[in-house]
């Protein structure tokens, strides 16, 4: 796809370029661009339609709210692009965020208590990533108990309560900023722009699209398949841990509760990025565009006083519609 | 076994002997043993299922023979997988292709093999390096060659088969393994990639060559083993054989 998803790297420019006026009535232009046009109409609708939508205050406010989401379509971006999928990822968020408060609680200094949370994200990433790669159980089953297992080990841990995290630098880290922009969105910022490096520039990140477009191909060339797999989840695991602590930072507490809207979200984020469920076809820049529609679709809706109830109903449809639209990918 | 001439006599770059591998009840290779004289074109004949395609991924280390031993450059090897062969110098033009469709041409061309610059403890893919060189390896085809920066899932099935070959020839390698490589051309693409086999053997490559076509094995190589139901039928110098003969030793009718 030309230019937001997978790089230039895919445009023949040994052959002269199609002008855009061609392009553009191509529907494969539309669909390799569907998450920015998206966005885009979504900001022109709603900042007509409400006037404090492109306010400054309100654009900050919804950075911070994508960061969450974009740190968690990002792992789910990897593990997707090598045709995986990650269903435990909100999940294991939770459980990173439960340990983070309990050790936070215990009397940890606080960076040894994230440290922990993410730690804890880790091992049920690579946990993930062994019965995956190592045990040859699919993906979906692997994930669906590790989503289930994460959120009750979140439970058990915490006994269903909340832990009340009140540390001075997490709460800077929620409501500090350079400027404008808020920390927890430069922390979002960094993980995606090492994320594009990782798939784009480094001989892992090949191994990732090989193994996502082509295993069996991948194998014969000597790419350890199995590896890469593991590494995909637990990439996707240590994000979680790092959503983790945006999380119990943005709430002042670690809540064990099940969150399946930032789940569904993140994998809505990225097949609007353009990330084919097959495999092979990754992105990071897609996703992290998925990730801001999906905010500001929800923040958009709020601020016109639309009911909650028919947030969720348009995120499926924007998600049905992408998903028509990508049919048409090139 | 009837061979063409004694296995010791000559310079043997690869050997094989009593090869097995089996799939659960399918004995895919029974006993197999023959040998690939360094610098020529060996081609492998034999009917759908006979095993060549078994016998290929053994030998590039994708699957592990049950029994049996291979000798590589007079090393007794066993590849536990598909790198460890590469690296020993056999590379492989696999009758899928095992090319990644989502991938750039020069992508594929470099699958593992990518180049990188170091930035401090960083790697980073050499992009332009590799771009420019897979022009180089391409060029070497002289035909229809394919931009390096498009998907391979746009290119023709003559251009793939391009790709693959020039991935397989372009490492200096000791020995190119060829599963059914003008399968899927027309007649113009087949000739060219004959003219590229030719072209490698005159560089001093050694080439495994698995063809239905048994004109173009008797053209192209110098020996030619036949395979039959995982068995080993028999193997003939090209010059003293026929189509003929060679139909016969495939399907049965002359016991070989
Ligand atoms: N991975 C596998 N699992 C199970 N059976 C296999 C496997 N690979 C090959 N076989 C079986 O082994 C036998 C030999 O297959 P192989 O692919 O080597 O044949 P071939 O000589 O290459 O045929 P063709 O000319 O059609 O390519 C067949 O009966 C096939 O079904
Ligand atoms: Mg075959």
């Amino acid at each position: 796809m030309a230019g937001l998803a997978t790089e230039a790297g895919s445009v023949p420019v040994d052959e002269p370029r199609e002008p855009l006026r061609e392009r553009v009535r191509d529907i494969g232009f539309w669909a390799d661009w569907a998450a920015a046009i998206g966005l885009l109409a979504i900001v022109l609708v709603f900042g007509i339609a409400s006037p404090s939508f492109l306010t400054l205050g309100n654009i900050e406010a919804m950075l911070v709210s994508a960061a969450i989401l974009v740190v968690l379509a990002v792992g789910q971006a990897f593990v997707i692009s090598t045709s995986g999928i990650d269903l435990s990822i909100a999940s294991v968020m939770t459980f990173g965020a439960v340990v983070l408060g309990l050790l936070y609680a215990a009397g940890w200094p606080i960076l040894f208590a994230c440290a922990g949370g993410v730690l804890a994200a880790a091992a049920a990433g690579a946990v993930n990533g062994l019965l995956v790669a190592k045990g040859r159980v699919p993906d979906f089953v692997v994930t669906l108990g590790m989503f289930s297992a994460a959120s009750g080990a979140a439970l058990i841990l915490s006994d269903g309560q909340p832990t009340d995290v009140v540390d001075p630098a997490l709460l800077t880290l929620a409501s500090g900023s350079v400027g404008p922009i808020g920390y927890s969105v430069i922390v979002a910022a960094v993980v995606a722009v090492l994320g594009h490096i990782v798939l784009f520039r480094t001989r892992f990140g090949v191994h990732v699209l090989a193994t996502g477009g082509n295993a069996e191909g991948a194998r014969a060339m000597g790419v350890r398949i199995g590896r890469v797999r593991l590494v995909v989840y637990l990439i996707s695991g240590v994000l979680a841990g790092l959503a983790a602590i945006l999380l119990v930072s943005r709430l002042g507490a670690a809540e064990p509760a099940i969150n399946t809207t930032y789940l569904l979200n993140a994998i809505a984020a990225v097949v609007l990025g353009g990330v084919s469920l097959r495999g092979g076809r990754g992105s990071i820049a897609g996703p992290v565009l998925g990730a801001l529609l999906l905010t500001a679709l929800t923040n958009g809706l709020t601020l016109l006083g639309i009911s909650q109830f028919y947030q969720p109903l348009a995120v499926g449809i924007v998600v049905v519609l992408a998903a028509l639209l990508m049919r048409y990918q090139r | 076994m009837t061979g063409p001439t004694s296995p010791i006599s000559q310079d043997v770059l690869l050997g094989v002997e009593q090869l097995s591998k089996s799939f659960g009840n399918v004995r895919a290779l029974r006993d197999i043993s023959l040998w690939l004289p360094r610098g020529q074109i060996t081609a492998l004949v034999g009917d759908n299922g006979a095993g060549k395609s078994t016998l290929v991924r053994v030998l590039s280390g994708v699957h592990q023979p049950d029994h049996g031993r291979v000798t590589f450059a007079g090393q007794p090897v066993r590849f536990a997988d598909p790198q460890a062969a590469r690296l020993a110098g056999i590379e492989t033009v696999h009758q899928n292709l095992a090319l990644v469709d989502e991938l750039t041409v020069w992508q594929n061309l470099f699958l593992n093999r990518e180049l990188v610059r170091r930035l401090g403890p960083f790697a980073v893919l050499d992009r332009g390096a590799m771009q420019v060189k897979a022009r180089e390896m391409l060029a070497r085809l002289s035909v229809n060659v394919p931009p390096v920066r498009a998907k391979v899932q746009r290119l023709s099935g003559g251009q793939r088969q391009a790709v693959a070959i020039a991935r397989a020839a372009g490492w200096g390698s000791k020995l190119v393994i060829m599963d059914e490589p003008t399968a899927a051309l027309g007649v113009q693409e087949t000739a060219r990639v004959e003219e590229l086999i030719a072209g490698l053997r005159a560089e001093g490559m050694t080439i495994l060559l698995i063809s239905h076509n048994f004109e173009q094995v008797l053209r192209l190589a110098d020996r030619v083993w036949v395979l039959r139901s995982g068995a080993l039928a028999g193997g003939r110098l090209t010059t003293e054989t026929t189509g003929e003969e060679l139909v016969g030793l495939v399907t049965g009718a002359i016991a070989g």
